[in-house]
């Protein structure tokens, strides 16, 4: 991060709260300011208070499809925002699901999705390189 | 009702007519496995042709003459066992020696009927048969299901167990690339965090391990007098810290000195269980309430909590392994989610039985009744 800019706002969402905490830790650590919400629910009133400048939001919540849902509404409010969409669907059922693939995946909305489990540096790379652009 | 296939196959034309007759509308009440069965039959005159109907249309039960003009009915056996088929034969002959019985029974031949038969023997063998082959369906499809079941239960225990690694190995990551900065308060967050989902972890190995034991049978029941007052008393002593750091009152109410034979160890799990879920799921500053009472044939545990209660629907489900009930008030409660379930298994060693009535966000009574 460059110092003149002030600091970037990300809102994380997951339901998995040691996940949470991991990547809040982490990012705090990187010199972001995160804004956690452990549902959709929280999410969405999070959103009401704030403006993120960056998104990153697990796939799979209480409902399976929580994080297609919160992306969309996202994007609905600013679709400048950009969104990283983190999932265990891979891993755990062996489907490939790759966004960045082919046009396929339009009606996601998400710039970026990133199997579990996260490696911290991957994400921050795709963190700053979607807040450059 | 069920309906079986028959096959008789015999030479003579006056035979397999008189046994299609006697066996067309002939049902088979079978009161142990609440069953009725009917029967199809179809007749062949040789074994050759016997075969061919057999690999077009296994029958259940094969009426088998011994003496045929082509392939004998030994032959016709040897076929069935080499093909490996599932078919219950009853040999007919009109040569019924100790010899030919046991080189057809080794052969895989069920039961044999000499002949000249009467209507009514036949259908004496026929209802034995019947009621093999059912008994026999019905313990495959219990043993499927049985296998279903623990798969199923492998599965969730496989996705258990790994929840917790997953998160305590992100956590050593972390300390790894030391990726939390340079502030020593966020690692030992990380410490904490990691000690309660390995503390997690060992109870749900502990609770299955309780489980195993219940359901196995093998472990060793000590029973004596047990007083329950005393055993509700050091359950109450090892959840205190959890209540008090939350504000939870726990008072025990028995008005008279309560005993009974059971194993110490059991009343133990049963007790620790309903008390500290009353704990883990109350609000803070709440209150759990114990009351035992007892008459001449049983004993009875009340556990009243004023936690965050559920709906009907969740109460229903509760008492099977693995059920947690999920939702924002629940999220953050760890639990192995086989306490209730060990219970429920408990109760029924005391030939006894445990239920619920609940109501969101009022709270929850959970009554153990154990026979004396």
């Amino acid at each position: 991060m460059e110092k003149s800019d002030a600091v970037k706002k990300i809102l994380i969402v997951d339901d998995d709260i040691d996940l949470l905490l991991q990547l809040k830790m982490q990012l705090e650590a990187a010199g972001f300011e995160v804004i956690s919400a452990e549902s959709l629910e929280q999410a969405e009133k999070r959103l009401k208070e704030v403006r993120p400048d960056c998104a990153i939001v697990d796939l799979m919540m209480e409902h399976m499809d929580a994080g297609f849902t919160l992306s969309y509404h996202i994007k609905k409010i600013d679709s400048s925002i950009p969104v990283i969409m983190v999932t265990a669907v891979t891993r755990e059922t062996g489907i490939e699901f790759d966004r960045t693939e082919d046009g396929s995946h339009s009606w996601l909305k998400a710039d970026v999705v990133l199997a579990k489990p996260i490696r911290f540096e991957q994400l921050q790379h795709e963190i700053k390189r979607l807040l450059k652009g | 009702m069920e309906t079986l296939r028959i096959l008789i196959t015999d030479d003579e034309p006056g035979m397999r007519m008189a046994v299609t007759r006697a066996l067309r509308d002939f049902v088979v009440r079978l009161p142990e496995v609440e069953g009725e069965v009917g029967f199809t039959v179809d007749d062949a005159s040789t074994g050759e042709e016997a075969l061919k109907k057999i690999d077009a249309a296994t029958p259940h039960i094969l009426l088998l003459d011994y003496k045929l003009p082509g392939i004998s009915g030994l032959d016709v056996l040897e076929q069935i066992k080499t093909r490996n088929m599932e078919i219950l034969t009853i040999m007919i002959t009109a040569y019924a020696s100790l010899e030919t019985a046991v080189t057809a029974t080794k052969r895989g031949a069920y039961d044999f009927l000499p002949k000249p038969f009467t209507p009514d023997e036949l259908k004496h063998i026929i209802r034995k048969a019947s009621g093999r082959i059912i008994l026999s369906k019905q313990a495959k499809r219990l043993a499927e299901e049985k296998r279903k079941v623990r798969f199923q239960f492998i599965s969730v225990l496989a996705h258990e167990l790994k929840a917790p690694l997953a998160a305590i190995e992100g956590y050593l990551q972390i300390m790894k690339s030391h990726t939390a900065g340079d502030d020593i308060a966020s690692y030992e967050q990380i410490i904490d965090r990691s000690a309660i989902r390995l503390d997690g972890m060992r109870k749900l190995i502990i609770d299955l391990l309780d489980m195993t034991r219940i359901e196995s049978g093998e472990k060793q029941r000590e029973l004596s007098e047990v007083d329950v007052n005393a055993v509700a008393e050091s359950a109450r002593e090892t959840v205190l810290p959890s209540a008090e750091s939350r504000n939870i009152t726990i008072d025990i109410h028995s008005d008279a000195s309560v005993t009974m034979d059971a194993d110490r160890g059991e009343l133990e799990i049963i007790l620790n269980n309903l008390i500290s879920n009353a704990v883990k799921y109350n609000r803070d500053n709440g209150k759990v309430d114990v009351t035992i009472s007892h008459d001449e044939e049983k004993i009875t545990i009340v556990v009243t909590d004023t936690g965050i209660g559920m709906t009907d629907e969740e109460a229903g489900k509760l008492f099977n392994d693995f059920v947690r009930i999920k939702n924002q008030k629940t999220r953050n409660i760890l639990g192995s989610g086989l306490g209730l379930s060990i219970v429920k298994k408990l109760a029924q060693l005391y030939y006894g039985e445990v239920s619920v009535s609940s109501k969101p966000d009022v709270g929850s009574t959970f009554t153990v009744i154990l026979k004396k």
